[in-house]
């Protein structure tokens, strides 16, 4: 067991610990605190690749930008406590629900089993991650769909202005 | 000497938080809480590019993941947008209370 086995199973573990209590809690601004602690858990996963922009651009855009908004928005409407679902739930949703994780789970056991992937050059990974390096590749081959995504986040911003002005009648 | 990480573990880590996602946008009634479960999914698809970047020595990957968190963001504008709209003009967000496009 090195150092980096050990802050691999820590994070993993908070990863999936803090997912969970972002599907479970009640009050949805919990659920908010839970996924941030969940974005920067998935930060120090994307470290543990050696993938230190998209590690910066994980807490930036998502820990940052996109949770802002979100507990923007639930202290706008100021929401309370969620009350259970008044329909009672299906059987047979539950056990597909159930099936379709043990069938995922079996899935992860294959993956174990057959995809002897071994280790990675650390020396190349790290050239791949570094800002250097994708910045180059976002300006050179992959310049049209950031213009693309350019055009998309103009359209987007300016529908979320139209969606939040109009009344809805 | 560090003692790399295999494959796997992102992988299996990854589908479980996909699961976990899913089982959100299933279950819960809160339309934020239903987002922010779309959100986990995104980033569970996001570790797996990542991961297979790193392993294969490939850019495109992380390029790809660049490319998933902007539209995840116009996503959020858009999405809190439409959630904002929906509450002004119906006092809920719990999205089995709302049929506007049942007819």
């Amino acid at each position: 067991m090195t150092i980096n086995v050990i802050v691999f199973g820590i994070l993993a573990i908070l990863a999936v610990a803090s997912a969970l209590v972002t599907i479970l809690s009640k009050h949805p601004i919990r659920s908010a605190m839970g996924l941030v602690f969940h974005f920067f858990m998935l930060a120090g996963l994307y470290l543990s690749l050696s993938a230190q922009f998209i590690a910066a651009l994980q807490v930036l855009v998502y820990a940052g930008a996109i949770m802002v908004l979100v507990v923007f928005v639930i202290m706008l409407l100021n929401l309370s406590d969620e009350e259970s679902l008044k329909y009672k739930i299906n059987p047979r949703q539950v056990m597909g629900v159930a099936l379709g994780t043990a069938l995922l789970v079996m899935l992860g056991a294959i993956y174990a089993t057959n995809m002897s992937s071994g280790s990675y050059d650390a020396g190349i990974a790290q050239e791949i991650g570094t800002a250097d390096n994708l910045g180059k590749e976002l300006y050179t081959n992959y310049i049209l769909p950031v213009e693309a995504i350019g055009l998309l986040l103009t359209a987007a911003i300016v529908g979320a202005m139209v969606l939040a002005k109009r009344k809805l009648s | 000497m560090l003692q790399s990480i295999p494959l796997e573990y992102y992988l299996i880590i990854s589908a479980t938080i996909f699961i976990i996602g899913a089982l959100g946008v299933i279950t819960r009634r809160n339309a934020i809480i239903i987002f922010m479960s779309i959100e986990l999914m995104l980033n569970s698809v996001n570790l797996t590019l990542v991961a297979f970047s790193t392993f294969l020595g490939d850019a495109s990957g992380q390029i790809f993941v660049f490319f998933v968190m902007s539209v995840a963001a116009a996503e959020a504008a858009v999405g809190l947008a439409i959630v904002l709209a929906l509450f002004r003009a119906k006092k809920t967000i719990y999205v089995d209370e709302v049929n506007i496009l049942k007819w």
